[in-house]
C-alpha cells in the first residue's frame, strides 16, 4: 500500500513522457538535458510493436514476444489494434476482410475482440501497450511516470481521440494532451530554427495517413491545415502483396490457404520483409517455408510500384486540399518533413517531391521522430520548454443535425483549436423538458454522410410554452481536439443539466470500471511483489540466524534467550506461506528484536577480531 | 447606454484571485493572474471599435495573446486558471478567425449593432442583376441537359462575377473608411450602406459558387 501513498508534494517536478502510439510500433520519449530521447527497453529496443496477446491465464504479453504469438496463438493475439480505435461495428466490415480481428457478440457501441476466452474494447488493448511503455520509462528513468502526452493522427475525429485518452487512462496515466502526429514531427525537428516559414509535414504510417501545412513564426508552430485518411497505411500495401501471395500460394499448391491464421501471419511478415528490403535494393526474393513446403518469388522495385501507386496518389488528394484550405500553392512551401515508416519507400518520396516541388528532409528516423516531438510537447507542458508553442487546428468541421437531417455546421475544418461556438436552443412543443441536440463531424451536409459524434440531452427544462425557453449551448474543441459541451439557460442563469450519449466509444462508467479493474489488477500485483519481498527477507534473516548458531556469541546467550530466538523463528515459519506480508514482516521484526544481543556480541567479537588483526569472514 | 455600462463592467472587474478592485482585464494588474475573458472580439484584441483592421498588427497581436493564454502554459496551474485560460484561447482563435477577415468582421459589428444581416438563402434577386442571373440560370439549365456549348459562356460568366466581387470588395473598403470616420450619430447610416453592400456580395458569392458546383459535378 505504502507504495500508492507516496507524497508527490513537489507535483512541479513530475516528469511527463511523450509517447507515440503507433498502428504497427509504439515508443516512448522523455526530454534529456541535451533534448528529446527515446526511451530503450532493458534489451536496448527502442520499439515496442503494437501486438498484444492474451496468456491462457489471463496475463498480458506484449510487443516483441508477442510477434511470435501472432503464428503460435493467432486466436489469442492482436495487432494493429489503432485501426479500431473510436469505431463502429459497421465502420470496420472492410478492415475485417483484411485483418484477422475476431469481433464478438454485443459490439454496436463500441468493438469487442474476442481474445482466446475473453473480449477486450480497442482501448483496453491500447492500453496494454501504453502500460508496456510506462514499466519501460519507469525502469530506465528509475521514478514513477503517471502524466504522459499521447500523439494522434491528425485526422482522427472525436471517438479516435476519445478512445485514445480512455486507453491512457485505463493504463495508469494521465493523459496531459494529445497531440497531432505531424505536428508532434515538425516540433521534434526544430524547424523553427528558421524563424519564418511554411512546413508541410507528410506522415504515412502504418494504418493512417495524414498531411500538416504549418507556419512557422518566432517559435510558434500554426497549424493552416490538415487533412488525410485515417485508413490508409504501409498496412495496405502489406495486404496487397499478401493477397497477391496467397492467390499464388494457392495455384502452386493446390490450397487456399486465406483462413489459416498461421499461415496467414507467416506470409505476412515474409512479404513485409521483402516491402521493406525494396527500399534499400531493386530486387527481393518473397521466401516462405511453411510445413515443409517452400514458395520463392522473385519481386522487382517496378512491379512492387505498379502494384501500390493507387496507395501512393491516394495520399496525394488529401496533400492538394490541404495546400487549398491554406490558400498555398505548392511553390509556396519552404520546406517538406517525411514521417512514418512508409516513407522509406522511394516511390512515396518521389510522389512528395514531385508534388511540393521541395527535397523532404528525412534526417531524423522516420520511426523515432513522433515520439520524440511528443517529448518537446511535454517539456512545453511542464514549463521546460517556453519558446515553442503549438497552435493546432481541428481536422473535420462539427455540426448539430436540423430540420430534414441537414448538418448546421458551428465550427469549421482548419479552426485553431480551442475554438469554440454557441447556440440557442428552445422547445417545440409546450411542457417539453427535454432537447436532443445531435451533434456530427464531417464536411458533408447531409447527417446521413457524417460521422455521428454523439447526443446532448437537455435536460430537467423548466416546462413552459413551446418557444419560449431559451438555452445557450457552448460547443468547445479543446485542445486535445476533443468537444466539450456546457448549457446554460438563458432566463435563470443556471447552468442547464446536459447528458452525453456517445455514439461510438465507451461511456464514462464504463472507462472507470476499467480503471478500476486495472487499479486493483496492480494493486493485486504490488501486494504479490511485497509478499515476494518479505519472503526474501525472511530467507535472509532465518540463513543469519542458522549460521550465528555455530559462532561464539551463540554460546554466550541465556537459556531463555535462546529459546526466545527459537520461538521467534518457529512464529516466522509459521506465517511464511501465508500471503500475508505486512504479518511476515512484523514476525521478521520480532525476529530481529529477539536477535538483537546476539548481532551485538557478534559484531564486538568482529571488531575486536579486527583489531587483533586477524582477518575475519 | 446600459450595453455600455455593461462592457465597462466586463472589461474591468475585480479580480478573484488578489481581490483587488476593478483589477483586471485578461490579466489583473496588481497579481498578473488570468481572468474570465470578455466575450467581445475588439475588447479582446484592444482595438477600437473600427471596420478597417490592419491585418499585421492583428496577427502579431493574435501571437503575443496566444503566447500568453494557452491552455499548454496553464498544465500545472490551480483548476479555475486552467479553464479561464481554456475559455480565453477560445474566444482568442474565434476572434481573430472572424477579424481577419474583412467580411466575417463587418458581419460581426453589424450583428453587434443590433442589424439582422440577411439569411444566407436569401433569394431575391437583386434588381440590377435580373438580367444576368436569367441568363445564368438558363446557361446552367443547358448544362444540366448535357449541352457542352455553353460552357464557354459560363466560364465568361463567372469571369464577370468574380470581377464583381473584387469591385465589391474595393467599395466596402471605401465604406470601412467612411464608417470609422463618421461621429457616432451618423455611424448607423453608414452601416446600413456596408450592409447592402454584404448582401449583394453575398448574393453573387452564391452565384459563383453554384457554376463551381456544376462545372465540378460535371468533370466528375
Amino acid at each position: 500500500m505504502s507504495t500508492f501513498q507516496i507524497d508527490f508534494s513537489s507535483t512541479q517536478k513530475r516528469r511527463i513522457i511523450g509517447i507515440d502510439l503507433g498502428t504497427t510500433n509504439s515508443l516512448a520519449a522523455f526530454m534529456d538535458l541535451t533534448g528529446p530521447e527515446i526511451i530503450p527497453g532493458p534489451d536496448g529496443s527502442r520499439m515496442v510493436p503494437s501486438i498484444v496477446s492474451v496468456a491462457a491465464d489471463g496475463s498480458f504479453v506484449v510487443g516483441e514476444p508477442a510477434r511470435r504469438l501472432l503464428i503460435d496463438s493467432p486466436d489469442r493475439t492482436v495487432y494493429s489494434v489503432k485501426r479500431l480505435m473510436g469505431r463502429g461495428r459497421e465502420d470496420v466490415a472492410e478492415e475485417l476482410k483484411l485483418f484477422p480481428f475476431r469481433i464478438a457478440e454485443g459490439s454496436e457501441q463500441v468493438i469487442r475482440l474476442q481474445l482466446g476466452e475473453r473480449t477486450f474494447t480497442p482501448p483496453e488493448v491500447s492500453a496494454q501497450i501504453l502500460k508496456e511503455l510506462k514499466r519501460r520509462a519507469e525502469q530506465y528513468l528509475g521514478e514513477e511516470i503517471t502524466q504522459a502526452v499521447i500523439t494522434v493522427p491528425a485526422y482522427f475525429n472525436d471517438a479516435q481521440r476519445q478512445a485514445t485518452r480512455d486507453a491512457g487512462r485505463i493504463a495508469g496515466l494521465e493523459v496531459l494532451r494529445l497531440v497531432n502526429e505531424p505536428t508532434a514531427a515538425s516540433l521534434a525537428y526544430g524547424l523553427d530554427k528558421r524563424r519564418e516559414g511554411i512546413v508541410a509535414v507528410y506522415d504515412l504510417g502504418g494504418g493512417t495517413f495524414d498531411i500538416s501545412i504549418l507556419r512557422l513564426h518566432e517559435g510558434i508552430f500554426e497549424v493552416l491545415a490538415t487533412n488525410g485518411d485515417t485508413h490508409l497505411g504501409g498496412d495496405d500495401i502489406d495486404n496487397r502483396l499478401l493477397a497477391i501471395a496467397l492467390e499464388d500460394i494457392a495455384s502452386e499448391w493446390g490450397e487456399d490457404l486465406s483462413h489459416n491464421g498461421e499461415a496467414v501471419q507467416t506470409i505476412r511478415q515474409a512479404v513485409i520483409r521483402a516491402k521493406e528490403e525494396l527500399s534499400f535494393q531493386p530486387a527481393t526474393v518473397i521466401d516462405i517455408e511453411y510445413r515443409g513446403r517452400r514458395y520463392q518469388r522473385e519481386l522487382r522495385r517496378e512491379l512492387f510500384e505498379n502494384l501500390i501507386r493507387d496507395i501512393v496518389d491516394r495520399t496525394l488528394g488529401p496533400c492538394r486540399q490541404a495546400l487549398r484550405d491554406a490558400g498555398l500553392e505548392p511553390e509556396q512551401i519552404d520546406e517538406v518533413v517525411l514521417v512514418g515508416g512508409s516513407t522509406r519507400i522511394p516511390m512515396v518520396r518521389r510522389a512528395v517531391e514531385a508534388l511540393f516541388k521541395a527535397k523532404p528532409h528525412s534526417e531524423l528516423n522516420p520511426d523515432e521522430v513522433v515520439a520524440l516531438g511528443a517529448a518537446v510537447q511535454a517539456a512545453i507542458l511542464s514549463g521546460d520548454v517556453q519558446d515553442k508553442l503549438l497552435l493546432d487546428v481541428t481536422p473535420l468541421s462539427l455540426g448539430i443535425e436540423t430540420m430534414g437531417g441537414v448538418v448546421s455546421k458551428l465550427i469549421h475544418r482548419n479552426s485553431t483549436i480551442p475554438a469554440s461556438a454557441t447556440e440557442i436552443f428552445t422547445t417545440s412543443v409546450d411542457g417539453q423538458r427535454n432537447v436532443l441536440i445531435h451533434v456530427v463531424q464531417g464536411e458533408r451536409e447531409l447527417v446521413k454522410d457524417c460521422r455521428s459524434l454523439a447526443r446532448f440531452d437537455l435536460k430537467d427544462i423548466e416546462p413552459m410554452p413551446a418557444g419560449m425557453a431559451r438555452i445557450e449551448v457552448r460547443f468547445l474543441i479543446d485542445a486535445n481536439g476533443i468537444l466539450n459541451v456546457t448549457a446554460r439557460d438563458l432566463r435563470s442563469g443556471k447552468e442547464q443539466s446536459v447528458e452525453v450519449k456517445p455514439s461510438y466509444g465507451l461511456t464514462e462508467e464504463q472507462v472507470e470500471a476499467m480503471i478500476r479493474e486495472s487499479y486493483e489488477k496492480a494493486e493485486e500485483d504490488l501486494r504479490e511483489r511485497q509478499v515476494r519481498e518479505a519472503r526474501v527477507e525472511a530467507d535472509n534473516i532465518l540463513a543469519a540466524v542458522e549460521k550465528a548458531r555455530s559462532s561464539d556469541a551463540w554460546l554466550d546467550l541465556t537459556e531463555e534467550e535462546r529459546a526466545a530466538i527459537d520461538a521467534a523463528i518457529n512464529e516466522l515459519q509459521m506465517v511464511y506461506h501465508a500471503g500475508d506480508y505486512l504479518l511476515i514482516r512484523d514476525r521478521i521484526e520480532k525476529l530481529d528484536a529477539a536477535t538483537r544481543r546476539l548481532a551485538e556480541t557478534m559484531m564486538n567479537t568482529a571488531v575486536r577480531e579486527a583489531l587483533k588483526g586477524t582477518k575475519i569472514e | 447606454m446600459r450595453n455600455v455600462i455593461f462592457r465597462l463592467m466586463a472589461h474591468l472587474h475585480d479580480c478573484w484571485h488578489c481581490g483587488a478592485k476593478d483589477a483586471a482585464s485578461l490579466f489583473c494588474r496588481y497579481c498578473n493572474t488570468i481572468q474570465a475573458p470578455t466575450p467581445d472580439y475588439y475588447e479582446f484584441f484592444d482595438l477600437p471599435r473600427r471596420l478597417a483592421v490592419n491585418p499585421e498588427d492583428l496577427k502579431s497581436r493574435f501571437y503575443t495573446l496566444s503566447r500568453l493564454l494557452h491552455p499548454d502554459r496553464y498544465t500545472r496551474r490551480s483548476e479555475q486558471e486552467r479553464r479561464f485560460s481554456l475559455e480565453a484561447s477560445s474566444i482568442l482563435n474565434d476572434a481573430y478567425r472572424v477579424l481577419k477577415d474583412p467580411i466575417q468582421r463587418a458581419e460581426y459589428v453589424l450583428r453587434q449593432e443590433g442589424f439582422p444581416i440577411g439569411d444566407q438563402r436569401n433569394k431575391d434577386v437583386p434588381p440590377e442583376l435580373l438580367e444576368e442571373v436569367f441568363e445564368l440560370n438558363m446557361a446552367l439549365d443547358e448544362l444540366r441537359g448535357g449541352d457542352l456549348d455553353v460552357l464557354p459562356q459560363l466560364d465568361a460568366m463567372r469571369r464577370r462575377f468574380l470581377d464583381m466581387l473584387a469591385e465589391i470588395d474595393r467599395s466596402l473598403e471605401a465604406l470601412f473608411a467612411r464608417h470609422d470616420a463618421a461621429p457616432p450619430e451618423e455611424r448607423k447610416e453608414a452601416l446600413a450602406a456596408v450592409r447592402s453592400m454584404l448582401n449583394r456580395r453575398r448574393y453573387i458569392s452564391n452565384l459563383v459558387q453554384e457554376v463551381d458546383k456544376q462545372l465540378t459535378a460535371r468533370n466528375a
